[in-house]
């Protein structure tokens, strides 16, 4: 979230799209309810099922699953066309008037520089800006050239209108309009609009660009840095957002750095690269400093064997070919290219798409470790659960092995909230049984390997043997000794910058926050932008001081929020050019003549005066925010619709190109996915308020209060199909069978889908063959194996099938 | 919060016989009143802040956790409430949350390490030596026959591919870290969380 949970009360228009707060987040959506009652704020819902959220919105409108970029295009064809964006905020904050180098184009479905035969935009020279010879974007501040960005962005969302919106999504015209008219009431700084979204969202081929359209339209609406304003994705998992702040992702590294190529041969190449020079005068560009939060970081990991001499352990560090996501790594186990499997926490089994592909995957390992505080499907892959899960133990020649872990009431250590906030957990008992914290399995893996490699050698032990494990006890390192080296040190003593002749800080201390952090080895910290977690003064995620001077919900003594505990991202940007605030009742930071402030953290350098025109979005080379992207997105520098894999109908705007060109397809997957004349119907997956993941069907009272899968359909359908509310139904798609008892109602209704009626049905993900919940076969039996062009999220959200009644399942095989 | 439910309850104790009760003419009677009442069953018990294990709201719970007074047994979750200090959830919780003592509780939850054996039916019971030995062996193994030092390039790569790691999103981010620090060491590449799934 760029925002926070407590600030969505400072709304006037809240729109829920790609989510469903009020069963998936419920005690978040509690702020929906209080901006709405306290605030006199609107609240919209886009869903192709009238779910929860819908249900208390003010306006409701469908779309078809996978067509939000097409809704969204429309409506900033809307904003734009009819004046309805916020002109000075626009101009002075984002690259609206920066001119687009000639040769960019996008023609039939395709942007510059597309290569047929290696599906990819080999060539993104032209998504970009013109320079100058100093190496300055070219602006024109009158945006009269036909080349500016907002320009370009004009001509591309012109096709979308709102007949074709309604021809694409099946939103009817007259909703579509209203949705329009009540946002773009934000237009204006006086009122604010948050987007609130999770994986309906991201779970598409054209996930990161369904995201970065509501980017769009927040900044054409002066919607972020602003109170009630911003971007917020929803989070799923507890931690969810400390872990991927820690990157466990296979290419990046803690903090949003990144990991090196094989191209990058040395660390001076890496940087080569990453210099962000601005490119704007006098511009921050924040990551300048990447240098200082990397060599940090590998002080962290390395300590003294990462020095100067040795590019800071660069060799250490694994250097990737190409992404390994759970996508590739499925394809690689069914492919018999890997050997060895940790599930720590995560039912892979039960989460990744196409399940039979995943089951063949764990079935060619020649060992797995499940490391997990519950029973899960994973650790159970190999064993005969009839027709809700096919196998032959006796078949299988997986070494399997089950670690019990604590969990959340059994052990201490921070959680980061979707708002950002880190906020500390104390442990209430032991975990049952013999169940060990993953803090100390991993410990006492990392030591037996060490000292293997230390005593017998082997593929090159330094990067093992060499990792800091500087703990009191190695076997259990103490979550507060980690929470320290996360935010780090001073390796050495750091001279005061103001009096060269003075201590700042001795070495030994803790760091007060990442301005500190050097890239000349004195330093050292795991993650910038968790410093400032664990200073001096302690452990700031303990902090639990719930005062809010401001009344906005801010809440600043109340754990930690990264980065420097700052609460709203972009804040500078809720003032004008000049340092005012655009309005008295969006007033959040502004300049008093001689610094910014405000009830936040300023997201800016605390004393730099407004004349001198350092843009809100500071971590940007040119410190604009970005209408046009540039390169950073595979898939082109706007968004574009395309259809899901499974494609409902060929794209109307370029039939040619009805799927992302640039989405990644295995060739073993080639034939993975359905047409239309097999598959009729589009399905989606959701999530139930009783429900988390596949965790609750272990817990009686959640197993109590929804015991089983289910299809849920519409009337129409149900009807056509002869199928009666409590009957089997057997779904099917080009990648399996499942049977699920139907649930008839009148939240989906057939969509009108280019004049025809489209029926969608909904299938929730919790269930499984084990548990207190009955056996169910998994959903994931039918989702397909691709994932989205920029992240490789799978399509979970918009897949074909058909359905038909059926018989009951056989005979229901004993539980584990 | 500077009142205890100890005090709490004495101070209601007090607030009772001077109250309606003690209007009557029932003098004293409150406070027996209060003394036959079935002790409050948390007020012996232990109050643990936490985060709900569930999504990224974390709402602020408070764990309650006590023995049953018998000399060996482990301190165990009673009751789970939402706290209401919190300023995120202001005390709610959803079905889930609200719920989820039986997740601590829960008759599936693992008790030790288990082991099955290639082609068998069966999980079998072992010790975490075993399982732990074990598994750094066969890591090692195929980390020493399948890493690769240098690319077709010969530019240095240092990575292994044969091996995968899915880390868990509700993992601490100290357990986070430190996963991170023990898996990269090993060159590990495919490494993958919950984000997307």
């Amino acid at each position: 979230m760029t925002n926070s949970w407590n600030d969505i009360k400072n709304a006037d228009v809240v729109l829920i799209m790609g989510g469903n707060a009020a069963e998936a987040h419920p005690c978040g959506f509690k702020w929906v309810t209080e901006a709405k009652a306290n605030n006199g704020a609107k609240l919209i819902v886009v869903d192709p099922r009238f779910t929860r959220s819908a249900a208390v919105s003010d306006l409701y409108a469908p779309l078809r699953p996978g067509t939000d970029i097409a809704f969204l295009s429309g409506l900033m064809r809307y904003l734009l066309g009819n004046g309805k964006i916020h002109q000075e905020y626009v101009k002075a904050f984002t690259n609206a008037a920066y001119i687009i180098k000639e040769g960019f184009k996008f023609e039939d479905g395709l942007f510059a520089g597309y290569d047929e035969s290696k599906k990819n935009y080999v060539d993104r020279s032209t998504w970009d800006y013109e320079f100058d010879e100093q190496g300055m974007a070219k602006v024109d501040e009158t945006l009269q050239n036909p080349r500016c960005a907002i320009n370009l962005l004009k001509a591309h969302v012109e096709r979308y209108t709102p007949e074709m919106v309604e021809r694409i999504c099946g939103t009817p015209k007259d909703k579509f309009l209203k949705v329009c008219e009540l946002i773009a009431t934000t237009a204006n700084g006086e009122r604010s609009m948050t987007s609130l979204y999770a994986l309906g969202w991201t779970q598409h081929t054209t996930g990161a660009q369904n995201i970065r359209s509501m980017a769009m339209i927040q900044l054409l609406l002066g919607n972020m840095g602003i109170p009630g304003g911003g971007v917020n994705a929803l989070r799923g998992h507890s931690n969810v957002q400390g872990i991927t702040d820690f990157a466990l992702l296979s290419t990046s590294t803690p903090g949003y750095l990144v990991l090196p190529t094989e191209k990058e041969t040395t660390y001076a190449d890496y940087m080569k690269s990453r210099a962000f020079k601005p490119i704007r005068p006098g511009q921050t560009s924040f990551w300048q400093n990447y240098g200082k939060f990397f060599v940090s970081q590998q002080k962290s990991l390395f300590g003294a064997a990462a020095t100067k001499d040795n590019d800071w352990a660069y060799d250490y560090l694994p250097k990737f070919d190409t992404a390994y996501d759970v996508l590739k790594m499925v394809d690689m186990m069914a492919g018999g290219q890997m050997n060895g499997l940790f599930c720590q926490g995560l039912n892979i089994l039960m989460a990744a798409p196409n399940k039979a592909k995943v089951q063949a995957g764990l079935s060619k390992l020649k060992w797995m470790v499940i490391i997990d505080p519950l029973e899960t499907e994973t650790a159970h892959f190999w064993e005969n659960h009839g027709e809700f899960h096919n196998a032959d133990p006796k078949a299988i020649q997986t070494e399997v092995f089950q670690l019990p872990t604590t969990a959340y009431a059994e052990d201490e250590g921070s959680f980061t909230n979707s708002s950002r906030v880190i906020q500390w957990h104390w442990k209430a008992v032991d975990g049952p049984g013999e169940s060990r914290s993953d803090i100390q399995i991993i410990a006492d893996l990392h030591s037996r390997l060490r000292a293997l490699y230390t005593k017998d050698g082997g593929a090159f032990p330094d990067a093992i043997v060499n990792t800091t494990w500087a703990y009191a006890k190695p076997a259990h390192p103490d979550p507060v000794e980690l929470l320290k080296e996360i935010n780090g040190y001073a390796v050495e003593d750091l001279p005061d910058p103001a009096d060269p002749a003075k201590v700042m800080l001795k070495a030994g201390q803790l760091l007060p926050g990442f301005a500190v952090m050097r890239d000349d080895g004195k330093t050292s910290g795991a993650c910038w932008i968790y410093t400032g977690v664990y200073t001096e003064a302690g452990n700031m995620s303990m902090r639990r001081d719930a005062s809010d001077p401001t009344g906005l919900g801010i809440h600043p003594n109340w754990g930690f929020s990264w980065p420097a505990n700052r609460r709203i991202l972009y804040n500078r940007a809720s003032a004008d050019p000049a340092g005012k605030p655009w309005s008295e009742r969006k007033k959040y930071i502004s300049w008093n003549g001689s610094r910014w402030v405000g009830g936040d953290v300023p997201d800016y350098a605390p004393t730099m005066a407004p004349d001198k025109s350092v843009g809100p979005f500071i971590m940007n080379q040119e410190g604009t925010a970005r209408l046009f992207a540039r390169g950073a997105m595979p898939d082109g520098p706007f968004p574009e619709h395309y259809e899901p894999m499974d494609a409902y109908i060929a794209n109307p705007l370029h039939p040619k190109v009805t799927t992302n060109p640039v989405v990644r397809v295995f060739a073993a997957d080639a034939k993975s996915f359905g047409t239309p004349d097999k598959f009729p119907i589009v399905a989606t997956s959701y999530r139930l308020a009783e429900h988390f993941h596949y965790w609750t069907k272990n817990v009686h009272d959640n197993a109590v209060l929804q015991p089983e899968m289910f299809v849920e359909m519409g009337e129409r359908l149900a009807k056509a199909k002869g199928i009666s509310n409590g009957d089997w139904v057997e779904v099917s798609s080009q990648r399996g069978m499942i049977k699920a008892k139907a649930s008839v109602s009148k939240r989906f209704r057939p969509i009108m889908v280019d004049g025809k009626p489209c029926d969608v049905i909904g299938l929730p993900i919790h269930f499984g063959f084990i548990g207190l919940t009955r056996k169910s076969y998994p959903l994931n039996t039918l989702t397909p194996p691709v994932g989205d062009a920029s992240t490789n999220t799978p399509e979970y959200k918009a897949f074909l099938v058909d359905v038909k009644k059926t018989t009951p399942p056989a005979s229901q095989p004993a539980t584990v | 919060m500077a009142v205890t439910r100890r005090q709490f309850m004495k101070v209601s104790a007090a607030g009772l016989a001077a109250s309606s009760v003690g209007a009557l003419g029932f003098i004293g009677a409150g406070e027996g009143l209060a003394a036959g009442v079935r002790p409050f069953r948390l007020e012996k018990a232990t109050e643990t802040r936490n985060t709900c294990p569930y999504c990224a709201v974390a709402c602020g719970v408070l764990v309650y956790s006590t023995t049953d007074g018998a000399k060996d047994a482990k301190p165990k979750v009673i009751h789970i409430e939402g706290d209401s200090d919190n300023p995120i959830n202001r005390g709610t919780l959803c079905p889930r949350g609200a719920a989820s003592l039986g997740f601590a509780n829960s008759p599936n939850r693992l008790q030790y390490p288990m082991h099955r054996k290639p082609g068998s039916d069966k999980f079998e019971r072992v010790t975490w030596d075993f399982a732990m030995e074990r598994i750094a062996k066969l890591a090692k193994e195929d980390r020493d026959k399948n890493f690769v030092a240098k690319n077709r390039d010969g530019v240095t790569v240092n990575r292994w591919l044969t091996t995968g790691f899915f880390a868990g999103s509700s993992c601490s981010n100290e357990a986070g870290y430190l996963t991170y620090k023990a898996i990269r060491s090993t060159g590990i590449l495919a490494l993958e969380d919950q984000a997307r799934i």
